[in-house]
C-alpha cells in the first residue's frame, strides 16, 4: 500500500481496512449509507441551486439573450427593456476600487503580524483584524451611509476634485453616494481577508530563505520585499482574488452607499450601482416577470463571475498551502 | 578607498532609511485598521447604546409619528427564521462532515470539499434568488420557510466544512483503541468519536449560525419582512437584518435611531459569538471562517 498525501488519507485507509475486518454489521451500512446520503444533498443542493437560477433567468435570456443582455444598457421596466452593462461596469469598478485601496494594507497588515510585530503581539493583533471579518454586512451598509457618505460629500469630495479633476474620474455632479463610497466600504470588508489568508501564506515561507538573505547585510524590508514576498507571490494573488470575489458579490453595504443610478459615468464620485445592489433594490418591487426575470438574468451572470473568480482563486491558494509546506493546509 | 567606505555606508543608511519607513508603513497598516474597527464598533455601541431600551425588545414598531416601539417582532422572527434553517442544515452539514472525515476516499472526499467551498463562495443574494425561485414561486408566498431555507443554504457549507475540522481533530488512537474493543465503527463514530469533537461541532454550529443570523440580501426576496407579529410559517415574516434595513434606507429620524439600536444587538450576538469562538479556539481550527 502506497502512501499518497499524507495523515489524513492515512487513517481514512486504516478505518476502511478495519470496517471490513470488524463489521460488515447491518448498522455499519446503515450508518454509512445515511452519512452518503447527507452528502450527496449537499451535491445536489450545489446543483440546484446553479440549475434554478439559470431556470428563472430563461424568459430574459430568451427574450435578450444572454450576451445581448449583458452589452446593452437600457434598464427601464416600464418598457420591458432590461440590459445589464452599466451595473456589470459598476459592479467592476467598484471592486477595483476596493481591491487597490485593501491590497497594500492588507499586506502590510500581514507582514506586521508574520515578520515584524513581537511575537506576543501577534495573536492579540490578528484576532483584531479577523473581527472586521465578523461584523455583518448590514451594519457596515449603516455606518457607511450615516458616518462615511457624509464624510465623502464634506470633507473628500471638494479636495479631490481639486487636485484630481483634471483626470476624468473626478468630477462633478459629486454626491456622497458614490463608486468611491463603496470601493471604500468594500475595501474595509475585504481588508481582513486577504490578509488572513496572505498571512497563512506567508507563515510557509521557509526560514532559512529569510535568513540567508540577512546574512548578506539586507534590511529588513529587504528580505520582505526580494524574499517573503515573492515567494509567497501565487498564494497572494490567490487571496487578493479571493478578496476581489468577495468584494463582487458584496450586497447590503454597497447597496446602501452607492446611490442605485441607473446608469455608469466613469467619475468616482457619481453614484452607481452593481448587479448585487440592482437585484436587492428592485426584487421586491419587481412587477411583470419579465422583470423578475432579467434580475434573476442578473444574478446568473453575478454567480458565473463569482464562481469563476472563487474557483481561480481556491486553485491558487491551494496550489501553495498543499505545495512545499507538506502538512500545511 | 576611504571613499568607497563612506559611499557604502551612506548608501547603507539610505537603504536602511527607506526600510524603517516601510516597516512603519506596514505597522500603520495595522494600527489604521484597528482605529477604523474601533470607529466603526464605538460608532456602533455610541449610538444604538443610546437609542436601546427595552421597548426594543418587547414592543413592536410603532406607526409612524408615535413614539416608541421596538423590533420585538423582527428579533422573534429572526429566531424563527434561523431555527428553520439549523433544522434543515444541521443535519446535513453534521453527517457530512461524518462522511467526509471517517469513510470518503480522498478523491470523493476532495471533489466534496471543493463543491462546499465553491458555494460558500456564491454571493447570498443569489442564494436568495434560488430560495425564491425553489419556494416562493412554487408556495405563491413569501415565507418564513423560504427564508429558513435560504439561510440554511448559506449555513450548510460553513458548518459542514467545519464539523470536518472538528472530527479530524480528534486522536486517531481512541478510534484505534475502541477498534481493538471490536466496537463496530458506526459505534466508534457515534459514541466516541462525535463526543470527543462536541465543543468543538457545537462550536461550529455556533458559528455557521452567526453568520447566517447577520444575513440580509437573500432574506429581502424570502421572508420578505413584516410590520406585526407573523401569523405562520407560511407568511412574510419580520427579521432583525431586514428590519435594520428598512428602518435604515427610510427618512425618518426615528426609524434611524431604531436601525442603531438594531445594530448594535445584531452586532452584540453575531460578533460576540464568533469573537468568543476565535478567543476559544485561537490558531488552530475555524481559521476561514
Amino acid at each position: 500500500m502506497t502512501v499518497e498525501s499524507g495523515q489524513p488519507g492515512l487513517w481514512r485507509r486504516f478505518t476502511a481496512g478495519a470496517r471490513n475486518q470488524v463489521s460488515g454489521s447491518a448498522g455499519d451500512v446503515i450508518f454509512r449509507l445515511v452519512a452518503l446520503a447527507f452528502t450527496l444533498i449537499i451535491l445536489a443542493l450545489a446543483g440546484s441551486l446553479v440549475f434554478t437560477v439559470w431556470d428563472g433567468a430563461r424568459p430574459s435570456i430568451g427574450e435578450f439573450g444572454f450576451f445581448g443582455f449583458m452589452s446593452t444598457e437600457e434598464w427601464n421596466p416600464v418598457f420591458g427593456e432590461f440590459g445589464a452593462r452599466h451595473i456589470i461596469l459598476g459592479t467592476l469598478v467598484s471592486s477595483l476600487i476596493a481591491v487597490i485601496l485593501a491590497v497594500p494594507v492588507a499586506l502590510g497588515i500581514a507582514l506586521f503580524i508574520t515578520e515584524l510585530a513581537p511575537p506576543s503581539l501577534r495573536g492579540p493583533v490578528a484576532f483584531i483584524i479577523d473581527i472586521l471579518a465578523a461584523i455583518p454586512s448590514i451594519v457596515y451598509g449603516l455606518w457607511g451611509m450615516m458616518v462615511l457618505v457624509p464624510f465623502i460629500a464634506g470633507n473628500l469630495n471638494d479636495p479631490l476634485i481639486d487636485y484630481l479633476g483634471w483626470t476624468p474620474f473626478f468630477g462633478r455632479p459629486a454626491f456622497g453616494l458614490s463608486l468611491l463610497a463603496a470601493g471604500i466600504i468594500l475595501a474595509i470588508m475585504i481588508v481582513p481577508i486577504i490578509s488572513a489568508v496572505a498571512r497563512e501564506i506567508i507563515y510557509s515561507v521557509p526560514a532559512a530563505q529569510k535568513e540567508g538573505m540577512l546574512a548578506l547585510g539586507a534590511t529588513r524590508w529587504e528580505v520582505m520585499w526580494k524574499v517573503v514576498l515573492p515567494y509567497a507571490r501565487v498564494g497572494i494573488v490567490g487571496a487578493i482574488i479571493l478578496g476581489l470575489a468577495r468584494a463582487i458579490g458584496e450586497t447590503m453595504a454597497v447597496t446602501m452607499v452607492i446611490g442605485n443610478a441607473g446608469y455608469f459615468v466613469a467619475n468616482l464620485l457619481a453614484p452607481s450601482a452593481t448587479m448585487a445592489s440592482l437585484i436587492a433594490n428592485e426584487f421586491r418591487e419587481a412587477g411583470t416577470s419579465l422583470h423578475v426575470s432579467a434580475l434573476i438574468h442578473v444574478g446568473l451572470v453575478l454567480m458565473i463571475v463569482s464562481l469563476i473568480v472563487n474557483i481561480a482563486a481556491r486553485l491558487l491558494v491551494w496550489s501553495v498551502a498543499t505545495g512545499p509546506s507538506g502538512d500545511r493546509r | 578607498m576611504t571613499s568607497t567606505l563612506v559611499d557604502t555606508s551612506l548608501r547603507y543608511r539610505r537603504r536602511k532609511l527607506f526600510s524603517n519607513i516601510m516597516v512603519g508603513a506596514a505597522t500603520a497598516a495595522a494600527l489604521g485598521m484597528m482605529a477604523i474597527l474601533a470607529l466603526i464598533l464605538g460608532q456602533v455601541f455610541l449610538e444604538g447604546g443610546r437609542y436601546l431600551n427595552l421597548d426594543f425588545f418587547t414592543q413592536r414598531p410603532q406607526p409612524l409619528g408615535q413614539e416608541g416601539g421596538g423590533m420585538a417582532n423582527a428579533i422573534v422572527g429572526s429566531l424563527i427564521v434561523l431555527a428553520i434553517a439549523a433544522v434543515l442544515a444541521l443535519p446535513v452539514g453534521f453527517f457530512t462532515g461524518i462522511y467526509l472525515s471517517e469513510y470518503a476516499s480522498d478523491r470523493f472526499a476532495g471533489f466534496v470539499r471543493f463543491v462546499v467551498e465553491t458555494m460558500a463562495g456564491v454571493p447570498s443574494i443569489v442564494v436568495g434568488i434560488f430560495a425564491y425561485v425553489l419556494i416562493v414561486r412554487q408556495t405563491g408566498t413569501f415565507s418564513a420557510i423560504a427564508g429558513g431555507f435560504a439561510l440554511a443554504v448559506i449555513m450548510i457549507p460553513i458548518f459542514a466544512r467545519a464539523a470536518e475540522e472538528a472530527l479530524a481533530t480528534v486522536p486517531f488512537s481512541l478510534r484505534e483503541g475502541a477498534m481493538a474493543l471490536g466496537i463496530p465503527s458506526w459505534r466508534i463514530v457515534l459514541r466516541i468519536v462525535v463526543p470527543t469533537a462536541g465543543p468543538g461541532i457545537v462550536t461550529a454550529a455556533m458559528l455557521a449560525l452567526a453568520r447566517a443570523g447577520g444575513e440580509t440580501a437573500p432574506l429581502i426576496m424570502t421572508a420578505l419582512g413584516n410590520r406585526f407579529w407573523h401569523d405562520g410559517l407560511m407568511d412574510p415574516i419580520a427579521t432583525l437584518p431586514v428590519q435594520i434595513w428598512t428602518y435604515a434606507t427610510g427618512p425618518y429620524d426615528e426609524w434611524h435611531q431604531q436601525a442603531w439600536a438594531g445594530s448594535l444587538v445584531l452586532v452584540g450576538v453575531t460578533v460576540g459569538i464568533i469573537g468568543f469562538v476565535r478567543l476559544v479556539y485561537r490558531g488552530t481550527q475555524f481559521r476561514q471562517l
